[in-house]
């Protein structure tokens, strides 16, 4: 492996003097930290829009009636919220993180493929523009769910096919992202540094990566057939050539349900580093912790049509799904219960990443607990597509993904800026987005099981008072993302603070903590020499 | 800077305890609505239905479970978060491997989960077992409204169309229910609710017309996704009388919040009652059998089923030519033939091994009044005069 490093090596002083500045420093970025700073700030950008969409959601529904938009401009809402949500906000912001950190934790010089990661930048950007623009064409904004149903889809407007076309760059930019990760991880790793050495937060990544190769293709399928649909005459999915509307909830969810472990695995990684960092002790179980990982991955693939119980599927249908999606709870279980044997008997303190690590871990077990609950078919029929449901998954991907991104930011900030965040003001982000998060969130539960369906414009009298509680915890919760935007990341990014030592962290492990901070544009040129524990570049 | 953070703090406070009273001085006069939803409802309705009360006894069952687990496990976390802090003076301890550990802590989850499915089995099992119903309802989603049919059982025969009360979709429109308005059934209330009796196995037979809805009644413990070009079935025994809502769960468009199900469940006479009411008014938009029709009555509704499009006109054409394997009616032995009788056969039984098919489902008037003008158009001018009653007649 690294025959490759060492056919560059000998030139590598003149690496600095070329590197283009200005914007073009950005537009032919193919340094990996670079295009790890540009996917964050995509990640962060598209947090917003989809947040202020979610917002606008929730001012509507804050009283009965409509009093702010039309009942289809409300089905764009929740249509776009999810889809930037899900490809322009979690998905690239995750990616970010394994651009910046995969290479510096395996003791790489950069990922293993630099131009084509630059290429899978860059597809996003028309990509997220068209999907944020779609709202100016005319007809409006796909309005089907971010599941886009067939044949719901088939009456969309001319936004849908821009819809379908973003879906597909967003789907290639990922599947090079994905194979940059896996060639990275296995070919490029320093001497020394063995898989079962590996840090969780690459190990994550490596399993995600492939889920995505899997899976990615089979939503582009989906979307083609619609597309085809659309405009071709053929009736994959329309009943009325003979189609099967059915067929495309198979397709998307054997897409759909490995998707949300591609959201929630890399959040593993970043927690399973901060927990041992902030016990001072290291990770319990890490092998366990990889097997865990794998084993998540494996059964993502057989349990995606307990998202389809309502659909009539036959008695032994449901039985398997419903079995096979509890069995996913052992190895989550086993997680939770590796983080706490960790935290057990440590030398604990509590910064900001810390802080959203515990958190996390408290918050997502609340939402992995509705999950079994959910998977439990005789009640799944009451609460498919009601308001438990989108409380559910927002207890997985708020507080699961997003928060888990925020504690990676808060433990890797001073390394990527060189200095350290405001900690009152972190810790204030904090407690304010846990609060919100849960008045939010959690009155959902109760909607949901007094049966208020899910994307309903308007609501019976009898929900008026959890759905305006709700609403007020949304703002806050956005405001709080705000805070955290103006108050924290944009001092760190132009250098405000104090200066952050190579090792911020008294206890991190890691090569990440190798290198001086901020980390050099250009590191471990030559692959370093690890010790027994590949932990320490010992020359 | 701290300043600002204590200032933003304090303005954040005042903020939300503002809120949070706005609130509660937002509540609306509306109190709960027996069947449908309770205000601030926080768990499952108990229902009506066997189905549904297993849903709510399995619900509390893993309610219970899952937070005695979450409260074992996060009791442990904080016990930890707690006593093991440096600010404690607490030293790290060395350990971070246990295979025993590990076995255990995953064989434990894995005995919960399969004994928490084997609670479900009996239940999945019991809501599939759609058979030996006692009426079977069509319910057909159409954007935005529900179509019910009754096939077969007491009232089979009974179809209407079911949509949200208009005044409450202009009130939606409006901004909701005004101040000191009370609407209990705000966006529930249909013109035609599905009326079923007490204590009898319904099967809900679902499909739609154009995209995917969803038939759900909470009450009754069910949600079928009735999808388009396909069937799927559901059923319940509703225990109680009563009027009981749903909404529609699935996506379908623009107007999805506003086509709702409200069921009306009666004792066995006062559905009976209702079926004799529904059967008066379809039988009173049906034709009288027994009347005698004059030639030109008959020629002009003839010419109307024969251009039904599907019908006659479909396949022999509009010149009665018919083409290909469809044989001519122009000119045609059995039609000109002084035996109306034959001609009548042909229509009500088919001929040719189903290339004509059977029209036996058109009324007695319809069919009379067909070969009437088949009788008496281009060139056929036979003159004869066919009634319902001939065609009665003949009807086995």
């Amino acid at each position: 492996m690294s025959a490759v490093l060492g056919h560059h090596a000998h030139e590598h002083e003149h690496h600095d003097h070329h590197a283009p500045t200005g914007w073009r420093r950005w537009v032919f970025a193919t340094n990996h930290k670079d295009i790890g700073t540009l996917y964050m700030m995509f990640s962060l950008t598209m947090l917003m829009i989809g947040g202020v969409l979610a917002l606008l959601i929730r001012a509507e529904l804050f009283q009965p009636g409509l009093q702010f938009v039309n009942p289809e401009l409300f089905n764009s809402l929740t249509t776009m919220h999810g889809l930037i949500m899900v490809f322009g906000a979690i998905m690239p912001g995750f990616v970010g993180f394994a651009n910046w950190m995969i290479p510096l934790q395996i003791g790489a010089a950069d990922m293993a493929f630099a131009r084509m990661n630059n290429f899978s930048f860059w597809l996003m950007i028309p990509a997220g523009a068209m999907l944020a623009g779609s709202f100016f064409m005319p007809g409006g904004a796909p309005a089907a769910g971010w599941t886009l149903y067939a044949p719901l889809t088939l009456q969309m407007g001319p936004s849908m096919d821009a819809g379908i076309f973003a879906m597909h760059i967003l789907g290639a930019s990922s599947i090079m992202g994905s194979i940059n990760i896996i060639v990275t991880i296995l070919n490029m790793r320093a001497p020394g540094m063995t898989l079962m050495k590996m840090p969780m937060f690459a190990w994550t990544w490596l399993i995600t990566a492939y889920l995505l190769i899997a899976v990615m293709p089979v939503l582009a399928g989906a979307i083609t057939m619609t597309l085809t649909d659309r405009h071709f005459g053929t009736s994959f999915f329309n009943p009325a050539g003979g189609g099967d509307p059915v067929m495309y909830q198979h397709i998307f969810w054997f897409f759909g349900h490995p998707e949300v472990y591609i959201m929630i695995l890399p959040a593993f990684g970043i927690i399973s580093q901060i927990v041992p960092a902030f016990a001072r002790k290291k990770l319990f179980g890490y092998a366990s912790m990889v097997y865990a990982t794998s084993s998540i991955a494996i059964l993502s693939f057989i349990v995606w049509a307990h998202h389809m119980f309502t659909t009539g599927m036959p008695v032994t249908g449901q039985l398997f799904f419903m079995y096979a999606t509890m069995l996913i709870a052992v190895p989550t279980a086993v997680k939770i219960f590796n983080w706490i044997a960790t935290m057990w008997r440590g030398s604990m303190t509590f910064e900001t990443p810390m802080l959203f690590a515990v958190g996390f871990i408290f918050v997502f077990t609340m939402g992995g607990f509705t999950g079994l609950i959910l998977a439990m078919a005789p009640i799944d029929i009451q609460l498919q597509d009601t308001y438990y449901v989108v409380a559910h998954f927002h207890y997985v991907l708020v507080a699961g993904s997003l928060f888990a991104m925020f504690a990676g930011f808060y433990y890797w900030c001073p390394k990527w800026t060189g200095v350290m965040y405001n900690e009152t003001r972190g810790k204030l982000h904090f407690w304010w987005s846990l609060i919100a998060f849960n008045v939010t969130f959690f009155p959902m539960h109760f909607l949901g099981l007094a049966g208020m369906p899910r994307r309903y414009a308007d609501y019976p009298m009898q929900f008026a008072d959890f759905n305006a509680l709700a609403s007020v915890g949304a703002f806050f919760f956005g405001f709080a993302q705000v805070f955290f935007i103006f108050f924290i990341v944009i001092p760190a990014m132009r250098g405000k603070g104090e200066k952050a030592p190579q090792r911020p962290w008294e206890a991190a492990e890691g090569l990440e903590w190798e290198v001086p901070s901020p980390a050099p544009f250009h590191t471990f040129e030559h692959p370093p020499k690890l010790d027994a524990t590949a932990t320490r570049v010992i020359g | 800077m701290k300043s600002v953070v204590n200032w933003l703090a304090s303005w954040l406070l005042c903020a939300m305890v503002w809120a949070t009273s706005s609130v509660f001085t937002l509540a609306h006069a509306v109190t709960d609505l027996p069947g449908g939803p309770a205000v601030n409802q926080v768990n499952l309705p108990q229902g009506v239905t066997r189905i549904s009360a297993d849903q709510a006894w399995l619900h509390w069952f893993m309610l219970i479970v899952c937070v005695v687990i979450f409260v074992a496990v996060f009791t442990v976390m904080f016990y930890s978060i707690w006593a093991h802090r440096k600010s404690k003076g607490h030293k790290a301890a060395l350990f971070h491997e246990s295979v025993t550990v590990e076995i255990a802590w995953t064989l434990t989850p894995f005995i919960i989960v399969v004994a928490m499915g084997l609670m479900a089995t009996k239940t999945v099992v019991a809501m599939k077992d759609t058979t030996n119903a006692d009426l079977t309802i069509k319910a057909t989603g159409m954007q935005w409204k529900w179509g019910y049919d009754y096939l077969k059982g007491e009232g089979e025969g009974i179809g209407f169309v079911s949509t949200l009360d208009l005044a409450q979709r202009e009130m939606s429109n409006n901004g909701g229910p005004k101040k000191g308005e009370v609407v209990n059934d705000y966006l529930l209330k249909v013109d035609n609710p599905l009326v079923v009796p007490v204590d009898k196995k319904i099967r809900i037979i679902t499909t739609a017309n154009d995209v995917i809805h969803a038939f759900m009644v909470p009450a009754f413990g069910i949600k079928q996704d009735a999808i388009p070009g396909f069937v799927r079935d559901t059923w319940f025994r509703a225990e109680k009388v009563g009027d009981y809502y749903g909404q529609c769960a699935e996506l379908c468009g623009k107007e999805h919040a506003y086509m709702p199900i409200h069921v009306k469940v009666l004792s066995a006479p006062d559905y009976s009652a209702w079926v004799a009411v529904e059967n008066k008014k379809l039988a009173a938009k049906l034709d009288d059998p027994t009347k005698v029709w004059a030639l030109d009555e008959m020629l002009a509704r003839g010419e109307k089923v024969y251009n039904n499009p599907g019908s006659c006109v479909s396949c022999h054409q509009a010149n009665g030519k018919g083409g290909g394997v469809v044989k001519p009616i122009d000119g045609a032995a059995v039609v000109l033939d002084a035996d109306k009788g034959k001609q009548i056969h042909v229509l009500l039984n088919g001929q040719n091994n189903g290339a004509m098919p059977s029209w036996k489902a058109l009324s007695d008037t319809d069919i009379a009044a067909v070969i009437t003008y088949t009788k008496n158009h281009w060139s056929n001018k036979t003159g004869q005069l066919v009634q319902p009653a001939d065609v009665l007649a003949l009807r086995k």
